[in-house]
């Protein structure tokens, strides 16, 4: 990729997150729930209808749909994305608080997934058809139907009330609180990954270059993993990228259940006190984690792959 | 008695998931007339025993009956969702793959946006602000899934859409729907069954997942993420409140998911 074809993702980054904040902006807005009302019964007041209305014109919601989506943007410009109903403080300093703990379990998830779908999947393309292959197969099929929060629900019944080796609520910052939910998301991840590891591996065992190395005499630990793992590696680049949406929503899930203290759990919170901003900054920063990595996934490739490199 | 014969996996998975949606329709009987929504409290929190097998939850309520008639609940939304993914994909997909120009303009950037986008993300976001309900979940997964079939379509399309059999048929005079419907779509429909088939397990892993997070079914629905969500608090006391609703949803996930993969291999014996 060069510098042209960067420029021009990056202008379709920012189309796509106009498009996704504005529908979610449309929906916020004729979706029947009413953040004032729902504001007023959280902190346990039964508001009179002008108080109602005093409220709704201070937040601006009063105002016509595209007036309040452009103030919003016009307030992103400035770094201001506005301030949560629910915590009465600027979304960015809450977003950015959960950031971190988020992309830790989402980084180690993957770490963990890496190590298990990549040795597991290789040795079923070496050994294809045979018994191994089968029954690997069959574990990564049942791991791919299984819901990750029950397989949570069942590793925190087991390794935390049976056995109480690991807290129930993973609310602090340390390591321990981490260990069990990046289980849980590499669980349902690798399953899917070792299937694409697989196909990725068979498909480049099948190429000619291979069978002249082994025609030649080439040991094949080398021809394995000197050359068909790199030509193979970029499949597997691009699927890990993509790989990340399915994760970034599993966190949401994954966090509310070990009442880990991330992204996706404030989410929940914010959806269900339809706290606007907050659902709002959530959705945008969320797409653009997503589509930034996989845009330097893409740039990887010039690393990756040499022969994108002589393109240019 | 030949296709039994010949595609013998497909017709056994075909039989488990008869089962599963006999065993929906007919919970009733099933469950011998225990009320999934009955809740008699002093027999709360009972552990699975001869008169509860699958235990009690919070409220005194019959878990096995509940998670017998979760099934009609989760089929229902899961094939709700597959329908309509299916149906609007596939047509979507036709028109913008058949007129292109404008028509694939606008459609294929909408696609393209919502495959650059984590949708599970997004269908969370929606079904939340929608409010929650089995319908709003249902609206939700379809939004952002549909883009995968237009984007089959389209490209199934294109490729006879400049065959000779096309220009002869409007050469002939066909008119234009007349051709959408007899030579665009059955070249359309197999591969996108084949796609819907093996789509349905996860569909009902996502939905479930928007209940078990309070934005799928309410209480006191017996719904299989809902019941898990109800179990969470109770994992120290009553871990089957969450035990057996995960079993379900994981049985009929595999059978689906097995029978979409024997479906494939039905229809498109080109893996072999």
């Amino acid at each position: 990729m060069n510098a042209k074809q960067i420029g021009k993702r990056l202008i379709q980054i920012i189309i796509v997150a106009l498009g996704v904040t504005f529908l979610t902006f449309l929906i916020t807005y004729f979706a029947p729930g009413d953040p004032v009302r729902t504001m007023f019964s959280a902190a346990g007041v039964v508001p009179s209808e002008e108080l109602v209305q005093e409220m709704r014109e201070e937040l601006g919601l009063n105002r016509p749909v595209l007036v309040q989506y452009f103030s919003w943007l016009g307030g992103i410009l400035k770094g201001d994305f506005g301030t949560s109903y629910a915590f009465h403080k600027p979304v960015s300093g809450l977003l950015l608080a959960r950031l971190w703990p988020t992309l830790k379990l989402s980084i180690l998830s993957m770490i963990l997934m890496l190590l298990v779908a990549v040795p597991i999947g290789m040795a079923q393309a070496t050994h294809k058809n045979s018994f191994l292959d089968y029954a690997l197969r069959g574990i990564t099929f049942f791991g791919v139907s299984m819901p990750n929060f029950w397989v949570g629900m069942i590793l925190m019944l087991f390794f935390c009330v049976r056995l109480q080796w690991l807290p129930v609520v993973c609310s602090g910052g340390n390591f321990r609180n981490l260990i069990l939910p990046a289980v849980t998301l590499a669980f349902a991840m690798s399953a899917k990954y070792t299937r694409q590891v697989r196909t990725a591996i068979v498909e480049e065992l099948n190429q000619d270059y291979v069978t002249g190395a082994r025609a030649r005499g080439v040991p094949e630990w080398r021809i394995l993993w000197l050359n068909v793992f790199p030509n193979s590696l970029l499949p597997l680049v691009t699927m890990l990228g993509l790989s990340l949406g399915s994760l970034l929503g599993g966190t949401a899930v994954v966090e509310v259940i070990f009442t880990y203290p991330g992204l996706g759990n404030l989410a929940v919170s914010a959806i269900t006190s339809y706290d606007y901003p907050l659902i709002q900054g959530y959705v945008l920063w969320i797409s653009l984690i997503y589509m930034l990595v996989n845009l330097a996934v893409d740039i990887s490739y010039n690393y990756i792959d040499p022969r994108m490199r002589e393109k240019r | 008695m030949e296709f039994i014969k010949k595609n013998k996996t497909f017709c056994l998975f075909a039989f488990f998931a008869l089962l599963i949606i006999l065993a929906a329709i007919f919970a009733p009987v099933l469950t011998g007339g225990v009320s999934p929504t009955d809740a008699v409290l002093k027999n709360a929190l009972q552990a699975p025993n001869a008169n509860h097998i699958f235990g009690t939850d919070k409220l005194g309520r019959d878990v096995f009956a509940r998670v017998i008639y979760g099934a009609r609940i989760s089929l229902a939304a899961t094939f709700a969702v597959v329908g309509i993914i299916f149906v609007l994909g596939s047509v979507l997909g036709v028109l913008a793959g058949y007129f292109g120009g404008f028509v694939d303009a606008v459609i294929m950037r909408i696609a393209d946006m919502m495959v650059s986008f984590p949708g599970m993300v997004f269908a969370i976001a929606i079904a939340g602000i929608l409010g929650a309900s089995v319908k709003n979940a249902v609206i939700a997964v379809a939004l952002v899934s549909w883009t995968k079939y237009a984007r089959l379509a389209r490209s199934l399309v294109l490729k006879i859409r400049n065959r000779d059999f096309v220009a002869a048929a409007i050469v002939t005079g066909s008119k234009t729907p007349y051709i959408l419907i007899r030579y665009m779509l059955p070249n359309v429909i197999p591969t996108l069954v084949i796609t819907a088939a093996t789509d349905i397990g996860g569909m009902m892993l996502e939905l479930a997942g928007l209940s078990f997070l309070g934005f799928g079914a309410k209480a006191p629905d017996p719904e299989w993420g809902l019941m898990m969500n109800e179990g969470r608090q109770f994992i120290q006391n009553a871990p089957w409140m969450m035990f057996y609703p995960g079993l379900a949803i994981f049985l009929v996930v595999v059978v689906f998911n097995l029978l979409g993969d024997a479906l494939r291999d039905v229809l498109d014996p080109r893996d072999e």
